[in-house]
């Protein structure tokens, strides 16, 4: 039974082949696909406005297809900026970030101590603290410290606020990686820092690709943080100058305004694809959930 | 992540401010941005407001609606299966301004919903206007629903099979299962996701900001706009502090209730 795709086969519950049940399975596909539908309209008036010549609110299929919004907004200063400096924030606390939570994560995992669980709960409560909560006393420790409208500092900060989900899901990966192979290691001589990192890391390659993309596509799409701590335009990430978009230039141009979101929206599908697909998706989530 | 915490504790009790005086100088004041909280004919509002947005998007709208399709993608074929969940998820991975952007256009007053029921000869409201709680609840479902459809299904995956059989031998119905068998057997799922989504979904500035930036008046202003506002806006950043240490209870509060009432004990 080794099917080649990774696709579960979901058991039918107990076909009886009853008529009932076959109206049963009509009526979920159908609720389901209504729902869908309601879900859909408004992601297809994103894609529908970006290449309609006369955008509106309103959701119609193009009498004529254009491509101009795209080439409006893809300028150096109004787009491709805003996605580099989006690309820093969001690879840099990535790269910290990971650094970080696999070498928070190792002790956590391997040695019993018994701050473990209290520590592990600190993190959960962490994990669970509402960002806009904290963001107002962080903007006043940005000013005490000089660094407001620092990308290196915000990038940090970043990393900090991804942090505890990190650690947590590091640990949860790490535990499935066997002791013994280290053990085996010790015994030939290799400090712990080394079977880390010859050992343990390359065997959690997936996991850490996780991580690394989940916080990605958090820093990616944070709006709130950069949008305060951030002043001059010239070091805003693309979230906010999407947002720049619809406050300042009085009507807005809403087929400039959805070509842009989808470009800015393209790396983290993607990313989530990769995610899913290659790395598997259930496995993503129970790294982050199994406790 | 403890440091922000106590700092945001400590502020709430002073007077700091981004300009004048008090920018420089701050000073222990003690409980007087509480009690000025207290007195703050906005504050029950905003609080009130707060409430309704996370019980009813999150803990009613994100969950029930999660579970509902989580138990109907089991019954249906892969097909359909595919076609739901990439939808679904594809409102929850898109960056949170596009979402907002996207569901502001929604409901606006030309806007696409109202387009659909003038399509069926019914007049449709000034949504972001007329109903802005409305508006963004709905908003905040469509957007977050995902998570908690991926959450119940990797759930009731772990269900054993045997268990929901044994119920169908004993005469139990589809809902009566469901009510019965299943729900209890994901009971730590959903405590977990409660708290995750409950969380979350107070924290949600940008969605409301983008849609209604808090108004008409304040009918619209939950808790993380109006610390914003007094903090940025008003340049209170102690009296702002006051309103995120609020916030942080209130989510507290809402955790403790999740673990007290569905784990009682380590059973599950």
């Amino acid at each position: 039974m080794t099917g080649p795709t990774a696709a579960p086969t979901r058991p039918r519950p107990l076909s009886m082949a009853s008529p009932r049940r076959a109206v049963a399975a009509l009526a979920a596909n159908v609720v389901l696909l209504v729902i869908g539908a309601c879900f859909l309209v408004p992601l297809a008036w994103l894609f529908l406005a970006s290449i309609d010549t006369a955008p509106s609110q309103q959701t119609r299929v193009p009498t004529e297809f254009t491509l101009e919004h795209y080439a409006a907004v893809l300028t150096p200063e109004r787009t491709l900026l805003p996605l580099w400096n989006s690309t820093v924030l969001s690879a840099g606390s990535a790269i910290v970030t990971v650094i970080v939570a696999v070498l928070a994560a190792y002790p956590i995992s391997r040695y019993n101590s018994r701050f473990n669980t209290p520590y592990l709960s600190a993190i959960l409560f962490g994990t669970c603290l509402p960002i806009t909560a904290i963001m107002v006393p962080v903007y006043s420790l940005f000013v005490r410290l000089g660094m407001l409208d620092n990308l290196a500092a915000v990038t940090f900060f970043l990393a900090a606020t991804s942090l505890p989900m990190a650690i947590w899901m590091t640990k949860n990966f790490m535990d499935s990686v066997p002791v013994s192979l280290e053990e085996a290691a010790w015994v030939d001589g290799a400090s712990a820092m080394r079977a880390l990192r010859l050992i343990v890391l390359p065997l959690m390659r997936p996991g850490l690709a996780v991580v690394f993309i989940f916080v990605f596509i958090q820093a990616w799409g944070n709006f709130f943080v950069p949008f305060i701590l951030l002043l001059s335009p010239s070091k805003q990430p693309a979230s906010v100058s999407v947002f720049s978009f619809f406050g300042q230039y009085g009507t807005v141009a809403y087929g400039e305004l959805a070509a842009y979101s989808l470009i800015y929206s393209l790396p983290v599908v993607v990313l989530y694809i990769i995610v899913s697909k290659g790395i598997g998706g259930s496995f993503a989530m129970q790294g982050a959930i199994k406790g | 992540m403890a440091g922000p915490v106590i700092w945001s504790v400590t502020i709430s009790f002073t007077n700091t401010a981004l300009t004048g005086r008090n920018a420089k100088d701050p000073s222990w004041v003690g409980f007087e941005n509480y009690t000025r909280l207290l007195h703050d004919p906005g504050f029950p509002v905003s609080v009130w407001l707060t409430v309704v947005f996370v019980v009813a998007s999150a803990v009613i709208g994100q969950n029930v609606l999660g579970l509902a399709i989580a138990v109907l993608l089991g019954r249906v074929g892969r097909a359909t299966h595919a076609i739901v969940t990439t939808i679904v998820v594809g409102a929850w991975v898109l960056p949170e301004i596009v979402a907002a952007f996207a569901a502001y256009a929604y409901f606006a007053d030309d806007g696409t919903l109202n387009q659909l029921l003038a399509g069926i000869g019914i007049d449709g409201a000034n949504w972001l206007y007329d109903f802005p709680m409305l508006a963004v609840i709905l908003a905040n479902v469509w957007r977050g629903t995902a998570f908690s459809m991926m959450v119940y299904e990797a759930a009731l995956n772990d269900v054993p099979p045997e268990i929901t059989e044994a119920a169908v031998i004993d005469g139990a119905g589809g809902l009566k299962r469901l009510v019965w068998v299943t729900i209890p057997m994901i009971r730590g799922s959903i405590a977990t996701n409660l708290m995750l989504i409950t969380l979350q979904t107070l924290a949600v500035f940008t969605l409301i900001w983008v849609m209604t930036k808090g108004g008409p008046g304040i009918s619209s202003t939950t808790l993380p706009i109006l610390a914003y506002q007094e903090a940025f806006k008003f340049q209170e950043i102690g009296y702002g502090s006051a309103i995120a240490v609020v916030m942080i209870l209130i989510g507290a509060v809402f955790s403790v209730l999740y673990l007290r009432t569905l784990r009682p004990g380590r059973d599950s």
